[in-house]
């Protein structure tokens, strides 16, 4: 094929393009030869392609995602906001922190292991691109029923591969979830998190300031793998049959990523960079823009100089190859040789390949033609913004008005049989087969990991400051109520950052929804979006950035609306974090909070195929109330253990805490069933010594907090009023589900 | 008493090591595989991640760095040398220990908190322990499972040189559930658990890996 140029393309305006097969519409095509006043050149459309897709334009989402700007409550604590690479959050003692989550559920699905690793891989570019050293990573995943052919085919791949590249990065894994529902067949949710650490001077913006400075492109080579994956894979639906469009799922090299960190993180302790942007989603066609805009505008870029792995790659698909473990650099001229040097010292490939102009045009030739020459805001930001219209979903009303009717055990021998259900059932049993994949220790830095509430690590060995950090989301009350759940999954979060002591300071979200273009689900999104921008002002934590990925749908079933929320915290001392579980007995066991009968959404209406009722309404004065209760328990050293009630009530809780160092307790509930299955939130249970009675009444006094007594630890059974389970025969119910289902 | 920790690409518990060298009240000293250098170390630990991402086998490309030459020779003439994981991996590649670290029998990455029991107390890392005292440290690897032929084995096992072994169920398939060893002079030792993730019980499942940090220093006063 020959070269389609600017000059080409004014002395040809009729050529036709194909814009529809790189998933434009012909108005958003007709909207490009408008801004260029001539058509494109074709590749000039691949970049407008790409970016424009709904993947990195966020063009259905971005009406709604303003909320968090225009609702975001007053924060001292924000260093850096939405719209960069990631938001940073002053944590104290001169330390600044970055955390981000994002989706890779489309190409995991078509090839689980690449497509999981890659999704770490991209985030901890996003954080290493902030300036900081990534310090721990998470992952929230979603499957399809445990047991069905599919999960088995794609789980595996998925834990192996977010594994798999994590370890070789030397990366603590420290938490995540594992959630299985059957409408995550053909769209599992693989959501990954990073966060990283810095000094408050060390961070790094994504622009390309000063002309004359030079464009740098280092790290791995460019070739053909995940060609348009943001707008071929990430934007469109699945449906059954086609192609497997696995020439658009990346493939990761993990070596390359650890040697890209120590010398990225080498080149910025020289302070040789002005700006830098990771190639992610959209390759060199996103980093070229968006460091363009994010100057003054103005870049020529020579796109013959990139060094491939693939020398049949045409212009077009080098500007869209999502080849993964590869950084741009802007770079002063009097600092390029010893940014040089440190790529050497790492074996690290590095290429010059433009400069910043004075212009405000993206200027890019090959081999000396000009192929490419736009303003690149237009392709960075100014890309199409769509009002889609939205509709609350007929189910709504339909499903609101159901009864819930599950059996409630009554005998001893009932409530005994469905504690060891609920313990075992695949989204309750415990999740050692998979975490034990992961590397939970590297960087000798880890204090809490999965099973805990949170994942926490220290930042700093001499003054014991740390962060911690929980995802959380609950589908069911999300698509029962999306508004609700959107804030009960935050107030989880926060909850659970808040059981060991850590303060909640800002919040990450990954938005995985269904197709847009369905009025009822982008109602859906609107209405998660709502009530996470209104619950993060009434708690006062800000929105730092995030991720929307939607088209998580098999024809017409769309994915439960599943808004995973991030909360960071920060605890100024982790020795003296309150651990989730007891070791010792003779302590007494509190409930913080009230029970309700909120069986709607449970696990246990799940686990009797009930999926109606109201989600319980979230209410975040209470929320806030217990948070302090919990932030004070802990600097007044009342607790010994504090651990969250959240799906699965408090019989899963009682069951994590007795399991954890196996010992036992004895439990004395008024209306057992009720006690043990309901889901009602903001809900906390605390070990204390006894001679701390008094200070927690006192405490909860202040805080407005209902407090009521459980029972004792101790045994090597845990005993609920007649009902005495062994701890042994719990632990096998918990303990066998995974290696029994996935071996 | 300086302790070198060497650096590989791909490396990922050097700073681990480091800490837990400095933990154990000797002075860490950082080398780097390009460079010909030892700084005048006492001993060297090669730590635990992937170098060079164990393209072509584990341990088979850092065994030919610059900074191993120099390493091989002063082992071969008593130095002591400890290579965890990783390490042990690249020490088995450059023949200062027999047999091979293979793919886990259950083809996972398994990162669990292990007992093992150390064997042999005779070597400079593990000195401080006592003859079969029971440790808990993290094991984590997808290549950790020992094996070599049979007279080997049997050589091992007669000359007291396995140093730890698995306590409970086999991990990942090690024959005898051997989890180090050490050479015939006993001045090389490579471990596949992590004992420098074990020297607080904060950041670890306990300090029961301070031993070999102290055991080092120990031996290097007397």
């Amino acid at each position: 094929m020959s070269l389609d140029t600017v000059a080409q393309a004014i002395a040809h305006p009729d050529t036709a393009q194909p814009f529809k097969e790189l998933g434009l519409k012909p108005d958003e095509y007709a909207r490009i030869k408008e801004i260029l006043k001539r058509r494109p050149t074709s590749s000039e459309l691949a970049m407008y392609s790409v970016m424009w897709s709904e993947h990195c334009s966020y063009k259905s989402s971005k009406v709604h995602l303003k909320q968090f700007g225009e609702k975001a409550p007053k924060s001292d604590a924000l260093l850096v906001g939405i719209g960069e690479n990631a938001g940073v959050v002053d944590v104290g003692q001169g330390y600044a922190v970055t955390f981000k989550i994002e989706s890779h559920n489309h190409p995991s699905f078509v090839e689980p292991y690449q497509g999981a690793a890659t999704g770490v891989g991209g985030i901890v570019r996003d954080i290493l691109t902030m300036g900081a050293r990534p310090i721990a990573v998470m992952d929230p995943l979603r499957f399809g029923p445990a047991d069905a052919p599919d999960t088995r085919r794609v789980l595996p791949g998925i834990i192996a591969g977010v594994g798999g590249y994590g370890n070789c990065l030397g990366l603590p894994n420290i938490g995540g979830e594992v959630v299985f529902d059957e409408t995550y067949i053909g769209n599992p949710l693989v959501n990954a998190l990073c966060v990283g650490v810095m000094r408050h001077s060390d961070i790094k913006l994504a622009k390309a300031a000063g002309a004359g400075n030079l464009v740098v492109l280092y790290g791995a080579k460019t070739g053909g793998d995940g060609i348009g994956g943001v707008s071929v894979l990430a934007s469109e639906t699945f449906g059954d049959g086609g192609s497997t469009k696995r020439p658009s799922v990346q493939v990761g090299d993990p070596f390359v990523e650890k040697v890209l960190i120590e010398c990225s993180l080498e080149i910025f302790a020289e302070d040789l960079v002005v700006g830098i942007q990771d190639l992610g989603g959209a390759g060199l066609s996103c980093a070229t823009s968006e460091l363009a805009s994010g100057g003054s505008g103005g870049m020529k870029v020579q796109l013959d100089k990139v060094p491939l792995r693939d020398p049949s790659l045409s212009p077009e698909e080098i500007l869209m190859s999502e080849s993964q473990e590869r950084m741009c650099a802007i770079v002063e001229p009097s600092k390029i040789d010893r940014f040089l040097e440190i790529c050497k010292k790492w074996d690290v490939t590095v290429t010059v390949i433009g400069e910043v102009t004075d212009g405000n045009h993206l200027e890019i030739t090959w081999n000396g033609e000009l192929i490419v020459d736009v303003p690149p805001r237009t392709v960075a930001h100014d890309g199409p913004v769509y009002n889609r219209p939205l509709a609350q979903p007929e189910y709504i009303d339909r499903v609101n008005a159901e009864k819930i009717s599950v059996p409630m055990p009554k005998s001893s021998s009932e409530i005994k049989a469905a504690l060891l259900k609920l313990v075992s059932a695949p989204n309750m049993a415990d999740k050692s087969w998979v975490t034990a994949q992961y590397d939970k220790y590297v960087q000798g830095n880890t204090i809490q990991a999965q099973p805990d509430d949170s994942g926490m690590v220290r930042i700093d060995e001499k003054t014991h400051l740390g962060v911690a950090i929980a995802t959380d989301a609950n589908a069911n009350w999300s698509y029962l109520n999306p508004y609700q759940g959107a804030k009960l999954a935050l107030a989880e979060a926060a909850r659970n950052i808040a059981t060991a002591g850590a303060r909640p300071l800002a919040v990450t979200n990954c938005l995985n929804f269904g197709s847009p273009e369905d009025p009822g689900v982008m109602w859906q999104f609107a209405e998660s979006v709502r009530g996470l921008a209104d619950g993060c002002l009434e708690m006062g934590l800000p929105v730092t950035g995030g991720n929307v990925s939607f088209y998580n749908q098999t024809g017409d079933v769309a994915i439960l609306p599943t808004p995973v929320i991030g909360v960071l915290g920060v605890i100024d001392d982790v020795r003296t974090r309150t651990p989730m579980s007891f070791d010792k007995a003779g302590l007494d066991l509190y409930l913080l909070g009230t029970t309700h009968a909120d069986l709607a959404g449970s696990e246990w209406a799940f686990l009797h195929g009930q999926r109606g009722g109201n989600a319980p309404v979230a209410d975040l004065q209470n929320e806030m109330n217990l948070i302090e209760v919990l932030l004070a328990g802990r600097s007044e050293k009342i607790f010994t253990a504090a651990h969250d009630l959240s799906q699965g009530g408090l019989a899963m809780t009682l069951t994590e805490m007795v399991l954890r160092y196996m010992v036992g307790a004895t439990i004395t509930l008024s209306d057992v069933a009720n006690d043990l299955l309901s889901e009602s939130p903001g809900r906390v249970v605390v070990a204390i010594d006894s001679s701390q009675s008094e200070a927690l009444s006192a405490l909860c006094k202040k805080y407005k907090t209902p407090l009521s007594k459980l029972g004792t630890t101790g045994g090597d059974s845990l005993i609920i009023n007649e009902t005495k389970v062994s701890l042994q025969e719990l632990k096998i119910a918990h303990t066998s589900t995974f290696p029994k289902l996935f071996g | 008493m300086r302790v070198g920790v060497v650096t590989f690409p791909g490396t990922l518990d050097d700073r681990d090591a480091a800490r837990a060298v400095r933990a154990g009240g000797a002075e860490a000293v950082e080398l780097w595989h390009g460079d010909a250098d030892l700084k005048n170390v006492d001993a060297v630990i090669l730590p635990g991640g992937f170098s060079y991402g164990d393209y072509l086998r584990c341990g088979a490309i850092s065994r030919f760095a610059p900074v191993m030459t120099l390493i091989i020779e002063q082992a071969n003439k008593g130095m002591p040398l400890l290579g965890i994981c990783n390490g042990f991996q690249v020490l088995c590649e450059s023949h200062l220990l027999p047999g091979a670290l293979t793919r886990n029998s259950d083809l996972h990455f398994l990162c669990r908190d292990q007992k093992i029991s150390i064997e042999n107390v005779e070597t400079p890392w593990t000195s401080n322990f006592s003859q079969g005292q029971e440790i808990l440290i993290p094991l984590k690897n997808g290549e950790g499972s020992f094996q070599c032929d049979d007279a080997t084995l049997a050589a091992l096992e007669g000359e007291g040189r396995i140093i730890a072994r698995y306590v409970g169920d086999n991990p990942n398939g090690s024959r005898n559930l051997i989890a180090g060893i050490t050479n015939a002079h006993g001045n090389v030792v490579g471990l596949m658990p992590h004992p420098e993730h074990a020297i607080d019980p904060l950041t670890g499942p306990s300090a029961d890996g301070l031993g070999f940090f102290t055991s080092i220093l120990n031996a290097m006063v007397k």
